[in-house]
């Protein structure tokens, strides 16, 4: 019975990952970059959904939105002033770029917010917690997978049904065939961005109803292991966010459970480091089949 | 018959290397017009340059009676061009349909469904397999599929990038037949070919590009029996 209390735990905190790898491997697909600043945009997402329900007294339902605007705004302004400009430029200078606007934006949060931690209340506990037999699931957990399963059929239909969407999946096979089609990559970069960094959003809230300790450097913990996850999938592919983060938060929580708390970190990135060597581009990665 | 696309003293760059040195043609509408010349010449860079992929650092391209130079390529298709790249860059995880929903990417959505029963009447094939992943078809339907997408766009001017590179014989003749029928049905062809002699024998005239330069020019039957084309580029 604790297994599956453990699995549903994972299963809780993986879904929170997967969506956060949305927003990697969907920046990936399109824009070719890895954005690490992304677990920032998390950190500021937490912040604003605090200060408005804290601070400002705004119901739940508001200050999600909020959090979800700015976020949105957040993702698009970054992408627009430091990324765009050097579209073209190497990998490694966007690379370093990434890195640059997450210290950055910590920075800003440190100015605005100091250092102290601020405690996250649990902005989901709307949602009573259910119990089967010795196995209980928190509201929160609940929460998170239906929102988890809810943004994954969103998102796929959003990219196989719409004429947005299969833009997007056009410019991130062969950008210039796109533009030769009509769509303005520019602008599909940027709804990529504002996606991404609104789940960010949903993310934020979800990880610190959960875990509520809120300072700066939040969102690096989780931005990493969601990148991690984003990788361990198969990064660009959508459905390999969803596998990548579930599996993990499930390694994570077992780990600590079974083996060691303090080494369930290692743990989670030892068997990514597995699985790359057996498959080097993630459990879902895309082979690239090109006939000429 | 008017003018749809006059290139003027063009001049492209990559880097430092001057690859376009003041390349001038034009096609007149309805007219099929080929351009021909070794691997390196410069004809893929012509055509990217004049879809707008590239940036000419000198020179002039009207299309259909204003400049597009400086006009970013996505907004080409809008204008009425669109070019069938070299190399097909179909969109390989995408469906044949789904390609095809992207040609159409530029038009409103009720005029779509009438350009997709011509498509289909064109390349049958393309039919049969809309549901199939591009990237699982052969080599000839991918080159039907990147046609077919390009004219989802319903362009005033194809231009057709190597459409017969890499291509058995038999299909060979099966494009440059569907390139006839594309003009007889009202579409003015841009084309640019390595395969000289089928490209001059449906074309209305002919260019030949050595390093950059046009260096002859004529009807598609004169420059067939050129002698210089022919030792050139015809093999003898």
């Amino acid at each position: 019975m604790a297994f599956i209390q453990n699995l549903i735990n994972g299963i809780g905190l993986g879904s929170v990952y997967a969506i956060i790898a949305l927003g990697y491997t969907m920046v990936y697909g399109i824009a070719k970059m890895l954005n690490f600043a992304h677990g920032d945009i998390i950190m500021i997402g937490g912040y604003v959904a605090f200060c408005t329900y804290t601070y400002l007294g705004w119901p739940v339902v508001a200050a999600i939105v909020a959090s979800i605007i700015i976020c949105t705004l957040l993702g698009i302004t970054v992408e627009f002033l430091a990324y765009k400009p050097l579209r073209g430029a190497t990998s490694l200078a966007v690379l370093i770029t990434a890195i640059g606007v997450s210290y950055f934006l910590q920075n800003i949060a440190l100015i605005i917010w100091t250092s102290n931690t601020k405690s996250f209340p649990n902005m989901v506990s709307f949602m009573p917690s259910v119990s089967i037999g010795d196995i209980t699931i928190s509201g929160t957990t609940i929460i998170t997978i239906f929102a988890c399963i809810l943004i994954m059929v969103g998102l796929t239909t959003f990219t196989s049904k719409t004429k947005l969407g299969k833009a997007m999946r056009a410019v991130s096979e062969d950008r210039g065939a796109a533009e030769l089609m009509g769509i303005n990559v520019n602008v599909t970069i940027s709804l990529t961005f504002a996606i991404g960094s609104g789940l960010a959003a949903i993310a934020a809230i979800l990880f610190l109803s959960a875990y509520p300790t809120l300072i700066p450097t939040t969102g690096s913990m989780p931005g990493i292991k969601a990148f991690t996850a984003a990788v361990f999938g198969g990064i660009g592919s959508i459905p390999g966010a969803l596998i990548g983060g579930i599996l993990l938060g499930v390694i994570e929580i077992l780990a600590k459970a079974y083996i060691s708390t303090q080494l369930s970190d290692a743990i989670v990135f030892a068997v990514l480091i597995i699985v790359l060597i057996f498959k080097p581009t993630g459990l879902l990665g895309k082979k690239i089949r090109e006939k000429v | 018959m008017g003018e749809i696309l006059k290139v003027s003293d063009l001049h492209v760059y990559y880097g430092n290397i001057h690859a376009i040195k003041g390349v001038s043609f034009n096609v007149n509408e309805g007219e099929i017009v080929t351009l021909i010349g070794a691997n390196g010449a410069g004809k893929t860079t012509t055509m990217n340059t004049i879809a707008g992929l590239l940036k000419p650092r000198q020179g002039e391209i009207e299309f259909d009676g204003s400049s597009i130079v400086g006009v970013p390529a996505h907004k080409m298709v809008y204008k009425g061009m669109a070019l069938c790249p070299e190399g097909r860059r179909v969109f390989l995880q995408l469906s044949v349909k789904e390609n095809l929903d992207m040609g159409a990417y530029s038009r409103p959505a009720a005029e779509i469904e009438e350009s997709l029963e011509k498509v289909y009447a064109h390349f049958p094939r393309l039919k049969e397999r809309s549901k199939q992943v591009a990237g699982t078809l052969s080599g000839g339907e991918q080159q039907m599929l990147a046609m077919g997408r390009a004219l989802m766009s319903k362009p005033k001017l194809l231009m057709l990038d190597e459409p017969s590179m890499g291509l058995a014989p038999i299909l060979v003749e099966e494009i440059f037949e569907i390139i006839k029928e594309l003009n007889k049905a009202g579409t003015t062809i841009l084309l640019v070919e390595q395969n000289a002699r089928m490209a001059l024998s449906i074309a209305d005239r002919g260019y030949v590009i050595s390093t950059g330069n046009i260096s002859l020019t004529g009807t598609g039957q004169e420059l067939l029996t050129n002698d210089d084309v022919r030792k050139a580029y015809l093999g003898g």
